[in-house]
């Protein structure tokens, strides 16, 4: 409730200081300007190509980061000195600039989609890795003893032990995954796409076109965080009642 | 020593995957040899350090700001348990925004140069060290707190023997994560607009598909990244360590 008040104040407080001239008019439109812009981008449906472009790149980036991602860390977990060593690479991974491998990933991938979802899983595989390290860490010893006690082999402790005890943790990454995946390929299509939510913002920018821009942006964030919301909530939920 | 050994022949690993990758798509990067020979003649070029200069410099303000801004948040939140259970999903959805979205209104309220590339990185590093902090002062064990109101600690004092030296392994744990995405911060604000720094080396240097500038860019910031996230890695288990 008081959340709601506080964010709820900043807009207002936004839009006084828009209304009132403090802030220009061609830094910052008002919040309310914002949102009559994205309805007419909305109902024009102008903008609708570049919005499902992005969902899509978002949507196979996650799917490819959080499959990669488990495999990748369950793999890693098996192997407490590959994971020693590997993790001071882990922990700066996210320093990097991917963007620079965008040209690699053009002859890859060719151009379009597959170098901007690429990017995206770049983004996002790390988060779940990580996740899946850690989640793997609380599996209680008694379980990964029982599992050895029954001469299962890494894959199948992998798949029958191990994923479902750590489920709740799991989801952890998988949450990180899409919100790190929506950063990549907005950010990816922001620097160097030519389609997209993200090249659109970045095109009106060019453009001097505020009204498209903010619009565009207020769609994006009330997206993103509307998202990160009901994961948010069904994570919380989830842990609950694993009973911790 | 074993720990050193196993780094080392991560490092070979990695290397040899790259010379594989390089022998697959000789056109999208250079061999590893090639990359530290073109890395190394960078590092000794004059025309390199006022780049790595501008780069440091942004970094360095940016760091400062938003581990001081993220600091002074975390701690004055955490202090007040309603605000810090306010605060803490509105951060952390910020936290999971696309900022690059943001670019362009920090373009508009900065200018071009320095101040842009330095307010960037800040909102990039500024919310992980707010939310570590104040986790950590929420998790303070409350008797040290009573202690201190025994003791009638003034405010300040309160905060700096007993807050801060408690909180201190989450803090670092946070300037982990700070560190590295105000450096991803800065570079992506170099990319993007700029005529200086390592960001706008790598920019040109995709721009004209210069790959051996491409690949030494990446392993010089590579070698700067994993050094310092190792250090501080260090410095955070050891601190976990002290703590437990």
């Amino acid at each position: 409730m008081l959340r709601l008040l506080v964010v709820g104040g900043f807009v207002v407080a936004l839009e006084v200081l828009c209304r009132t001239g403090v802030i220009s008019k061609l830094v910052l439109i008002a919040p309310s300007e914002m949102a009559i812009h994205l309805f007419g981008i909305l109902s024009s449906r102008k903008a609708d190509a570049d919005i499902l472009e992005s969902l899509t790149n978002v949507m196979l980036a996650v799917l490819l980061s959080v499959v990669g991602g488990f495999a990748i860390g369950a793999f890693i977990h098996s192997f407490p000195r590959l994971r020693r060593a590997i993790d001071p690479f882990l922990a700066s991974y996210y320093a990097l600039p991917f963007f620079a491998f965008y040209p690699l990933f053009i002859v890859l991938f060719g151009l379009g989609r597959g170098a901007i979802v690429a990017i995206g899983v770049l983004f996002g595989i790390v988060a779940m890795i990580i996740s899946t390290l850690t989640a793997f860490d609380r599996i209680p010893r008694a379980l990964v003893r029982t599992a050895s006690a029954y001469r299962m082999g890494p894959v199948e402790a992998a798949l029958r032990v191990k994923l479902p005890s750590a489920i709740p943790f799991l989801f952890t990454g998988f949450k990180l995954a899409i919100a790190y995946a929506f950063i990549g390929v907005i950010a990816a299509e922001f620097i160097m796409a030519t389609s997209g939510l993200g090249y659109s913002i970045s095109y009106a920018f060019n453009n001097f076109d505020n009204g498209t821009m903010y619009g565009l942006m207020l769609f994006v964030i009330v997206l993103v965080t509307a998202v990160n919301a009901v994961f948010h909530t069904i994570e919380r939920r989830l842990l609950r009642r694993w009973g911790r | 020593m074993k720990r050193a050994l196993d780094f080392v022949l991560l490092i070979v690993v990695g290397f040899v995957f790259w010379e594989a990758m390089h022998l697959a798509a000789p056109f999208a990067l250079t061999s590893p040899v090639e990359s530290v020979a073109k890395a190394w003649s960078m590092a000794l070029s004059p025309v390199y350090w006022p780049h790595v200069a501008e780069t440091a410099k942004a970094f360095a303000y940016a760091l400062l700001l938003a581990v001081g801004g993220g600091l002074a948040l975390g701690l004055s939140l955490g202090l007040n348990r309603t605000s810090a259970e306010v605060a803490e999903p509105i951060m952390i959805s910020v936290y999971s925004l696309p900022k690059v979205t943001l670019y362009p209104v920090i373009l508009l309220v900065f200018g071009l140069g320095l101040p842009a590339k330095v307010a960037f990185g800040t909102i990039h590093g500024i919310i992980p060290v707010a939310i570590f902090a104040m986790n950590a002062v929420r998790n303070l064990p409350n008797v040290h707190l009573k202690t201190g109101r025994v003791l009638r600690l003034s405010r300040w004092q309160t905060l700096t023997t007993i807050v801060v030296p408690g909180a201190l392994p989450e803090i670092v744990s946070g300037l982990r994560i700070g560190f590295s995405v105000t450096l991803l911060g800065v570079l992506i604000g170099e990319m993007f607009a700029s005529q200086r720094g390592v960001g706008y080396v790598l920019m040109s240097a995709i721009g004209v598909h210069d790959v051996a500038t491409i690949m030494a860019s990446i392993v010089l910031l590579a070698i700067v990244a994993v050094s310092a996230s190792a250090f501080l890695l260090w410095l955070d288990h050891r601190l976990h360590h002290r703590a437990s």
